[in-house]
């Protein structure tokens, strides 16, 4: 179970914001709403929050400046943006400003709230572990070894970057986007099922006669690796 | 539909380029010409005049010379001599006193007599009573006190000045006529092919797009503004067309979903249905606005590439890694529906552009491919290849399939915008897959072709390598 969130949106559509708390808040989270970008670089900057949420076109202070601003304020909550442009080089400026993810307008609300919680884990200063564990499912990033239950299990390179992600964020949900994005560095939506297609070998790879699945299909978001005892 | 006059009439003709222009030569080739003829005026008059004044002076020394050898009684004689001689020069001798000795004119004012060089002054030939004449005289004082005047009539000199001045007259009227119908006819002749293109493109204006400006044929100038007029309605017909169809097109594919997003809602609230019914329900709704989003996303990044955008930021792209990378990433789906997907790839290849738009590209290929690219006969396994390679200073990417292929004349419509072939209506995707990669291969200077695989379909994709060793 991952713990509650403190998350602060800053979006001028009202309707749209308060379908966000809503949701945030049956998600087991806390949201708060700013209006603008002045109110918005206000509030964040009293801290407390886990992760922002900032639309790119604000009254008052647009989103880009306000979390430049915050940043220069030292201020280092994670920021997923929200923009309706969406295009590739918008998406480099608006990282290059400060913002940690990008998400594009419309979007489902499963994939923001897979981001929000993946952000939202960066807050926790990293240390980059040599290994990850999930029960008896181990990744070694020094070897590049991948073991079930002490039994190697040999690895395409991409198939283990595939599986590292994964297991980096084990317990939270990831979603294809994230993983084209996080594995094969493109921002397209490849259409078909190509994504699915490599879960499911890589699912064949270390789930496959075992009792207990660790590879998890999370229906209408994405995919999750944990160990549903 | 009316069409406008125009600005013909003279008021229109008065007021064109062509007039104006013609009206300011005519004036400065009138003041050119005026100025040339009053020069040669000039300079005729200061001739004749010097020629005469010599003449003079040599009448004087001779006379003067007479006067030394006979005296006065001599050089009496001679004067009145000479003075009866036909078309003779003027001649006044007088004492002192102002009586006249001998000559052939009177009228002459004392003072006259003082100028020491050759002037002008009236007279009046004794021989033809009263005549009143201009001449040109030089006079001296001989050492007896008498005074000598020699003088010539200058009436040949006015003569040719009246010759000149009716010239400069001819010369100025006709100017003034040819020229100003010359402007005229220039005028009337560039007004009527302007109110032949204003009326034209009124026309257009008004909605008729096939029609074009005249083009006469004389290659000069108006012609290759008409030319390069007609070449942009062409081009602006073209984008209509398109446009026409794209919006016929979008009315098709976007309304399809659209309808079939209401009729879900509908149907969900139409009957007492259960739970899991509203559920289905809405999952479709949400299945059908995900595709509306997708084909609207498109359709914005296509627009986007063919305005440029991403231009800016290209970087140097490893192609080879790039299409292996995609090759990689689709391997797996293509070996789930039963095809092959082979990759052939030269290392190294670099250009400079947008990884993104080029990997979607290369991506959205290979997806078509395993769309519509399964071969026609049961059985038979459907193979995709994928190759790169330098062709001199292109780099040439191919994507091929051994299905049914595109005939000849149905390949420009597939690459066009929501250009799906019927066939291909009812199958899965947007249609914009090859538009987009089109456009993306415009934006890296290059181009998109289709050609037949036998059997199939080949794409062909050339764009600049960089790093040329």
């Amino acid at each position: 179970m991952l713990g509650l969130m403190r998350i602060l949106i800053v979006e001028d559509d009202v309707e749209a914001a308060a379908y966000l708390v809503k949701a945030l808040s049956e998600a087991g989270h806390v949201a708060d709403h700013a209006r603008d970008g002045l109110s918005g670089y206000g509030m964040a900057e009293e801290g407390g929050y886990d992760c922002l949420i900032v639309d790119r076109m604000l009254p008052k202070m647009d989103g880009l400046s306000m979390i430049g601003g915050l940043r220069q304020q030292g201020l280092e909550t994670p920021v997923l943006i929200l923009s309706a442009l969406g295009q590739v080089d918008d998406r480099v400026k608006g990282l290059r400003a400060g913002g940690d993810d990008y998400l594009a307008k419309p979007y489902a609300f499963s994939e923001l709230l897979a981001r929000v919680e993946i952000l939202s884990r960066r807050k926790a200063p990293q240390v980059a572990e040599s290994a990850y564990v999930v029960r008896d499912l181990r990744l070694d990033r020094l070897s590049h070894k991948v073991t079930r239950a002490g039994e190697d299990i040999p690895m395409q390179p991409r198939e283990f970057r595939l599986l590292e992600y994964l297991m980096r964020n084990a317990g939270r949900v990831v979603t294809r986007t994230m993983l084209l994005e996080q594995v094969w560095d493109y921002h397209f939506d490849p259409g078909t099922n190509v994504i699915d297609v490599h879960i499911s070998r890589l699912r064949s790879k270390i789930d496959k006669g075992q009792a207990r699945p660790l590879l998890h299909t999370v229906r209408g978001a994405g995919y999750v690796i944990r160990d549903e005892g | 539909m009316t069409r406008a006059s125009g600005f013909s009439g003279l008021k229109g003709l008065v007021g064109t380029t062509a007039f104006k222009l013609s009206v300011v030569y005519l004036l400065a080739s009138a003041l050119f010409s005026a100025g040339l003829i009053a020069y040669v005026g000039w300079s005729a008059r200061r001739l004749i005049d010097d020629q005469i004044g010599q003449t003079l002076t040599a009448q004087i020394n001779a006379l003067t010379d007479q006067y030394r050898i006979g005296g006065a009684r001599r050089l009496t004689s001679v004067v009145e001599r000479r003075s009866r001689e036909p078309g003779s020069f003027l001649f006044l001798l007088q004492e002192q006193t102002g009586e006249t000795i001998a000559g052939n004119i009177s009228g002459v004012t004392a003072e006259r007599f003082i100028a020491r060089k050759a002037v002008i002054t009236s007279y009046k030939r004794l021989d033809e009573e009263g005549q009143t004449s201009e001449a040109l005289v030089r006079t001296t004082v001989l050492p007896g006190n008498q005074r000598l005047l020699v003088g010539r009539d200058v009436e040949e000199r006015d003569r040719l000045n009246t010759v000149l001045n009716q010239a400069l007259r001819i010369l100025l009227g006709g100017l003034l006529i040819f020229g100003g119908l010359g402007s005229f006819f220039v005028a009337r002749r560039a007004l009527a092919r302007i109110d032949a293109m204003t009326a034209t493109s009124q026309s257009i204006m008004a909605g008729d797009l096939a029609e074009r400006l005249p083009v006469s044929g004389s290659s000069d100038e108006l012609d290759r503004l008409a030319l390069s007029l007609n070449a942009m309605l062409d081009r602006i017909g073209e984008l209509m067309q398109g446009m026409k169809e794209v919006s016929d097109n979008i009315a098709h594919d976007l309304k399809t979903p659209l309808t079939r997003l209401r009729n879900s809602a509908e149907q969900a609230l139409r009957a007492d249905k259960g739970q899991s019914d509203y559920r289905g329900a809405l999952e479709r709704c949400i299945a059908e606005s995900d595709s509306l989003i997708r084909t609207f996303n498109a359709l914005l990044l296509i627009a986007r590439t063919e305005a440029g955008a991403g231009a800016d930021s290209f970087v140097t792209v490893d192609v080879s890694r790039m299409i292996e990378d995609i090759c990689e990433m689709y391997e797996p789906s293509a070996e789930e529906s039963g095809a092959t997907l082979i990759c052939e790839v030269e290392p190294d290849l670099l250009t400079s552009g947008n990884r993104e738009l080029l990997g979607q590209v290369v991506a959205n290929l290979i997806d078509n491919a395993m769309k519509y690219g399964l071969p026609p006969v049961a059985g038979a396994m459907a193979q995709i290849k994928v190759t790169a390679k330098k062709r001199h200073s292109r780099i040439q990417i191919t994507v091929s399939d051994n299905g049914f292929g595109i005939p000849a004349e149905m390949r420009g419509r597939a690459v066009e915008r929501f250009g799906r072939l019927d066939a291909s209506r009812n199958k899965p995707g947007s249609g914009l897959g090859l538009s987009l990669a089109t456009a993306v291969a415009h934006l890296h200077k290059g181009r998109l072709t289709l050609d037949s695989n036998d059997p199939g379909l080949i794409v062909i994709l050339e764009i600049q390598a960089v790093g040329t060793e």
